[in-house]
């Protein structure tokens, strides 16, 4: 087990697309123990994935179970994880380990049905909504390359504001 | 010398002004911080940190051809405060309603009562000039519950407008 270094924007690793696991095996398992100590040393980050630490494989791991009142997994290894269904949308705000001192607000989808394999290689399927959806949304970002910045929208885009002039 | 200037400018809005306005304190030797720049009623307005390594009245001479010929007002004061300084809001308030006199202060003097502190305000007005409507959007930081601050700003809405407060979680990942 290590605490394994963050990569940081404007590094270019984080820019590419993460390649598919297909083995399940003890590296596997070790990747994993390190992702989740390197989360846990940082700034209370809600996700964090392989791609983040210059690891360019599709495994990430996401735990919002520490937040009262958050409908959630628990925590969750996902390997492969593919999104198969998306519903709604909402503005929320979102930083990054990788992207020290910003935030910024990101539309992102309120409802998620995710496809994912465990450690040992066995496929699961979750069915998200509200926070942990969007962490899941903005870990599998990385596997392919994006991070909350190239998804932030202007601080006066409000959806509010559309749904006053709809009623 | 101070680390920094607050450079604020605003003139009629047309293209080209910031990038001439940008690439006059580069040639001048000028870094920039953070900005706030947006189109409100027709004018282009900015709210620029420049980096204080250069006279004031040195920035001022490089600006001013430009500014004569954009027809831009500019101030430029040196200010204390730095980079990397944000404070992450935690709470915010969105307010809607047909467009009165005294909205902002109504829902502002409330905030400031609950400790309230703004970070970013942002307002308009929608609708059109018959049935003008005021919107308001709020992000900053307080101790209180968002309970207790739709409580105290629950009185407001006899007076016709919408008031709403929600958390804003931060994800990180």
């Amino acid at each position: 087990m290590a605490v394994l270094d963050i990569l940081k924007l404007p590094d270019p690793r984080l820019k590419r697309l993460a390649a598919p696991v297909g083995r399940f095996d003890r590296g596997l398992r070790e990747l994993a123990a390190d992702l989740e100590e390197t989360r846990l040393a940082g700034p209370s980050a809600v996700g964090i994935a392989a791609p983040q630490v210059g690891r360019l494989e599709r495994i990430v791991i996401v735990d919002v179970s520490g937040r009262p009142k958050t409908p959630n997994h628990g925590y969750l290894v996902l390997v492969n994880p593919e999104i198969v269904h998306w519903e709604g949308f909402a503005i929320g705000r979102e930083g990054c380990l990788s992207v020290p001192d910003y935030t910024g607000n990101v539309i992102r989808a309120t409802g998620i049905r995710l496809k994912a394999q465990d450690l040992e290689g066995r496929v699961h399927e979750y069915v998200m909504e509200g926070f942990e959806a969007r962490a899941v949304q903005h870990e599998l970002d990385h596997l392919d390359g994006l991070l909350f910045v190239d998804r932030v929208v202007s601080r006066r885009t409000d959806l509010h504001r559309r749904k006053v002039h709809q009623t | 010398m101070a680390d920094w200037n607050m450079l604020t400018l605003v003139g009629a809005d047309r293209p080209g002004i910031v990038a001439r306005v940008t690439r006059t304190l580069y040639a001048c030797g000028c870094q920039l911080g953070e900005a706030s720049m947006i189109r409100l009623g027709g004018n282009f307005t900015i709210m620029l940190m420049v980096s204080g390594e250069r006279p004031c009245a040195e920035i001022l001479d490089a600006l001013r051809p430009v500014s004569e010929e954009l027809a831009l007002r500019i101030h430029l004061d040196p200010v204390p405060g730095g980079l990397h300084r944000h404070l992450v809001p935690n709470l915010q308030v969105r307010v809607a309603g047909a467009d009165r006199a005294g909205i902002v202060a109504d829902v502002t003097e409330i905030l400031a009562e609950q400790g309230f502190n703004i970070l970013e305000l942002e307002s308009d007005v929608a609708g059109d000039e018959d049935h003008p409507v005021y919107i308001m959007n709020i992000q900053g930081y307080c101790e209180r519950t968002v309970e207790a601050v739709q409580k105290a700003l629950s009185a407001l809405g006899s007076s016709g407008v919408s008031v709403e407060v929600a958390p804003i979680d931060v994800l990180i990942g």
